[in-house]
């Protein structure tokens, strides 16, 4: 009992820093239709950033600095690189996202080598909060916690309270409109993008101290990201949220529990085969949850795909 | 004019030819290995050890055979046995008779059982693998061939050295165990939990658990059953970024046991880990750093340090590897006839600078070394790592580990 509690917080967390990425990711889709591949490589820009101010000046600057250069960066990107792609189609914009996550991938390991960087969680956060039958949970999550969802909080206000936020939403939907009563939709279309690879710096700061700051960090991360925008529904932010949370959710409790493929089977009716060990299925008899764990996402992506190909909150008829 | 402009021409194409002759006799290797990925770190510092090996202790004292140079060319194998297999060929291809490799189990049983179909099929191009690091035991055992020689001492030579140090600590009760899910990470497992049967039936298993390889972003929910389990101290052979997330993770959510560890050094890891994995985290590995083997080895790592500043020594095996193959070569007389070099490798006793004697067993070409078991702190450090005041020091050798170990190696010589 205690043990579900402590894995809602684990998985709370990792949700939510999964929100944080495909959140600017899932926005930035639904504005310029870009699936936007280097986004996961912004994440690892914030870690490295932050870890590098955080030398000079500590945690608490680089947590407001690096989201800042890794959100003009962002912005610069798509001024200069993607709105001039823009113009040959889906196709050459995918390649040239694909491209940069190549890049910066490069660039970090010349920059910064191949090791992993001592960047790590401020002395002020760096103590346990409390602790649950012997499992403690650091300061520094519930931090992460509570980061997130001000994050998600500001976000949902901006975008459905204010003017600026009609406007994102209006120029989501008819942008030639929009343009036709005299907003910049060209500089909309840079904001969004730059808030949103800021978004995933911010979360390259705050992930960096527990995740590890190194340079596979963006791969590890890039597909599932897809993936959480895709099962919440492109363009949906409640879906990023809801899906985020998900994928969480379900990974940490199945790494926390060793349910064997055998028990699930039984359960449903289907009796362990005599002569196990000669079985061809005896691998898939074997299994146990953690080591599919990673893989339930991918399972419920695709189930998603089949039964509802719009996502869970997604939109569009397709 | 025009005669001149042909002369140039004439003696540019000389010079060309004349310099890939002498390129031609030098003694390549080929380094097949992670240089991208999330395993590049440990790559790239393996990569840097041999280049500076080879330049130290062979080139810059005049090479081998009236002065054949040493040189480590670098293939890119991600850590996949597959392009391991295609980097191989590409070695082959270049001319490329020596190949050295470590990281992963998975890309070694590939490699050796495709170096030995090549060797039998083309006698003219055989080549020597020379395995630094690459630790599952069946590798000198029922995959054994003549053509592979281990450097590193193997999976269940290093579990018997732990084994030993964990029964004799009596606040062990509880071990957990886990480790990546591939054969090196299986291997691991099934030593620790047949040794601790044995050496201390009183100490119970409370988990043996295996993860994905690399593929792991958090390690929170392990961290958590290793707590929930009770567990006393905990025994990995993770190595590259797994170490580092699993370490981090359990000291963070609350496990205040010990953590036996095989690779939990260098790469960045030191550092990392810092104040928080201070007489926490140990490590079993053949060549004490704190306090170093010799002279002659501080010497080296002075000088790595001077080409290498923010670099570390944290396998020492791999100058073993390139001192043991420099004297076999010298032995041999030729670099070209592996045969004859692998015949002087088998069975060669070597004094190591690192400290103690290597015996290369002949029945199963394992490396015969002392082993030492270090704790990560930051006390009574000569040479630390990653430049962070941290390293490994000492606290207990086992000298010429495993001598007798069985093995189950049938070795067919040429």
């Amino acid at each position: 009992m205690d043990l579900i509690l402590v894995n809602l917080i684990d998985g709370l967390v990792t949700g939510l820093l999964l929100f944080m990425l495909s959140a600017g990711l899932t926005l930035i889709f639904s504005m310029m239709g870009v699936l936007n591949f280097a986004h996961a490589s912004f994440y690892m820009l914030g870690a490295y950033f932050a870890y590098q101010i955080s030398l000079a000046l500590g945690f608490w600057m680089g947590l407001l600095i690096a989201p800042l250069i890794v959100g003009v960066i962002g912005a610069g990107v798509e001024r200069y690189g993607l709105r001039r792609v823009h113009q040959y189609g889906h196709v050459p914009e995918l390649i040239f996202t694909f491209g940069l996550a190549l890049l910066i991938e490069e660039l970090v390991q010349f920059i910064w080598g191949k090791n992993q960087m001592a960047y790590n969680v401020p002395e002020v956060l760096d103590f346990t909060a409390f602790a649950i039958s012997g499992n403690s949970i650091p300061a520094f999550k519930v931090f992460m916690i509570f980061v997130s969802v001000a994050i998600f909080i500001g976000l949902l206000f901006v975008l459905t309270k204010t003017r600026v936020g009609m406007i994102i939403q209006a120029a989501l939907s008819y942008p030639r409109t929009v343009e036709a009563l005299g907003h910049n939709v060209p500089l909309i279309f840079m904001g969004v993008f730059g808030v949103g690879t800021a978004l995933a710096g911010v979360a390259g700061v705050i992930a960096g101290p527990v995740l590890g700051t190194f340079p596979g960090m963006a791969f590890v991360l890039g597909s599932i990201v897809f993936v959480t925008i895709v099962i919440g529904g492109l363009g949906s932010l409640w879906g990023a949220l809801v899906a985020s949370l998900l994928i969480g959710w379900i990974t940490t409790f199945a790494k926390s529990y060793n349910i064997e493929m055998e028990s699930i089977l039984n359960a449903i009716g289907i009796s362990t085969p005599e002569n196990l060990s000669d079985n061809p299925l005896r691998d898939f008899w074997a299994l146990t949850s953690p080591q599919i764990a990673d893989i339930l996402p991918y399972i419920l992506m695709v189930l998603i795909l089949i039964f509802r190909p719009q996502g869970l909150f997604g939109k569009r008829d397709s | 004019m025009k005669n001149i402009t042909k002369l140039g021409a004439v003696s540019a194409l000389s010079l060309i030819i004349g310099a890939s002759a002498a390129f031609a006799e030098d003694i390549k290797i080929a380094f097949i290995d992670p240089l991208s990925g999330p395993f590049a770190s440990t790559g790239t510092n393996g990569m840097h050890q041999f280049e500076f090996a080879t330049k130290y202790m062979v080139n810059d004292k005049g090479g081998l055979l009236d002065g054949k140079k040493m040189e480590i060319v670098g293939f890119d194998n991600k850590t996949s046995p597959k392009e391991s297999l295609i980097q191989l060929q590409v070695a082959i291809d270049q001319g490329i008779r020596y190949i050295v490799q470590g990281n992963s189990s998975g890309v070694a049983n590939a490699l050796t059982e495709a170096i030995e179909k090549h060797n039998k099929r083309n006698p003219d191009s055989r080549v020597l693998y020379m395995n630094y690091a690459a630790v599952d035991p069946a590798l000198t055992n029922d995959k054994c061939n003549f053509w592979h020689f281990r450097f590193d001492a193997n999976a269940d030579i290093k579990m018997d050295a732990l084994t030993d140090v964990i029964a004799e600590n009596k606040d062990i009760e509880k071990v957990y165990v886990i480790g990546q899910d591939y054969s090196f990470g299986k291997a691991v497992s099934a030593a620790a939990n047949s040794m601790l049967k044995e050496k201390a039936p009183n100490i119970e298993v409370v988990g043996d658990e295996l993860h994905p390889i690399g593929k792991v972003k958090d390690f929170t929910p392990y961290a958590r059953k290793v707590v929930a389990s009770g567990a006393d101290a905990l025994i990995t052979g993770n190595w590259g970024a797994d170490m580092l997330g699993l370490g981090k993770s359990v000291i963070e959510n609350g496990f205040e046991g010990p953590i036996y560890t095989y690779y939990a050094a260098g790469s960045g890891m030191t550092a990392a880990f810092g104040e928080s994995g201070k007489d926490r985290i140990r490590l079993i590995s053949q060549g004490a750093i704190n306090p170093i083997g010799s002279e002659e080895a501080r010497d080296l790592y002075n000088a790595f340090l001077e080409t290498y500043p923010d670099g570390n020594i944290d396998q020492s095996r791999i100058f073993n590897t390139i001192g043991m193959l420099a004297q076999a070569i010298e032995e041999a007389g030729t670099a070209d006839d592996v045969v004859a070099v692998a015949n002087a490798l088998e069975g060669m006793e070597y004094e190591s600078m690192w400290g103690g004697k290597l015996f290369m067993r002949p029945d199963d070409h394992q490396l015969i070394q002392d082993m030492h078991i270090g704790v990560h702190t930051d006390e009574d450090i000569e040479f630390d790592y990653d430049q962070s005041g941290f390293g490994v020091k000492t606290e207990s050798t086992i000298e010429m580990a495993s001598m007798d170990s069985p093995t189950t190696c049938e070795m067919k010589r040429p």
